[in-house]
């Protein structure tokens, strides 16, 4: 039996005391600065993560022995404004040129030196025949129980992050 | 936001998340989870029904027992997933483009400084 199953996108958001064409620059430009370095796809160390500025560009991340690994495309360029990435990673963390979900990012001016960053992780159910396989990896670093550990490490920072950015 | 909120706080229990992953290797009653954790049968129905509200398991009766099982797509511990990590990401973005800001003040306060 075929199911459609549904999910919803997950949105989130932040305001950020900048102009529009600076959050969009540091958002693509300066993502190697921000990204949180315990989330890569590559054996070795992650070195930085690079946005190619351009539609169709590469998203990768490049680690510190020179390898790269694709993240994703870049499918909407539309600097300072908006920006539509291809996130082709599974929930095992690794890149699937078959998994397509997009990521898209808008940058609302609230002001001068004021702007909203709207971010929407969609196409979700797209994940959901991988989700059996990673189940099948009981205890493996790649499975829930490192997924949960690293949740566990972040969940009290991404809560003070909300609560200091909402 | 409402249901993300909800699966995050879900899995913010560390209690919870011990009753969560002992749904890994396959559906269990709650004797069954209650057994090799250090907490009561009703403290452990009490974390399933928040577990359910969340999406993150469901249930189906068996005789006269109920078992749990990791929701059978995991979509929802995915997406919570997913949910907490674009947080995590967010926030270091947001410091980053704060930092940026008042080095860039910084900077031109001290040139104001030198021009003076």
């Amino acid at each position: 039996m075929n199911r459609t199953i549904n999910i919803a996108p997950v949105r989130t958001h932040v305001r950020v005391a900048a102009p529009r064409e600076r959050a969009f620059e540091v958002f693509t430009a300066g993502i190697g600065r921000w990204w949180p370095k315990s989330h890569h796809i590559g054996a070795a160390d992650l070195d930085t993560l690079v946005i190619e500025p351009r539609a169709c560009g590469r998203w990768y991340e490049r680690d510190v022995d020179g390898s790269e690994c694709e993240v994703g495309k870049v499918l909407v360029w539309d600097p300072p404004a908006r920006l539509v990435l291809c996130w082709q990673l599974t929930p095992e963390w690794k890149y699937d040129p078959d998994l397509i979900t997009e990521v898209e990012v808008q940058f609302i001016a609230e002001g001068a030196n004021a702007t909203r960053v709207e971010l929407e992780h969609r196409n979700l159910e797209r994940m959901g025949p991988r989700a059996d396989a990673m189940r099948q990896q009981i205890d493996g670093p790649q499975g829930w129980s490192g997924l949960l550990e690293l949740y566990a490490q972040s969940a009290v920072q991404a809560y003070e992050g909300r609560v200091s950015h909402e | 936001m409402a249901n993300a909120n909800a699966t995050f706080a879900a899995l913010s229990d560390p209690t919870r998340r011990e009753v969560f992953q002992r749904l890994q290797s396959g559906g269990r009653s709650v004797g069954e989870i209650a057994r090799d954790l250090p907490v009561s049968r009703p403290a452990v129905s009490q974390h399933l029904k928040v577990l359910k509200d969340a999406g993150l398991v469901t249930d189906r009766a068996e005789g006269t027992r109920r078992i749990y099982c990791i929701d059978p797509h995991g979509l929802a511990a995915i997406r919570a997933w997913l949910d907490q990590f674009w947080g995590v990401a967010l926030a270091a973005y947001a410091e980053e483009v704060e930092r940026g800001e008042r080095e860039q003040c910084q900077e031109r306060d001290e040139r104001q400084e030198e021009t003076r």
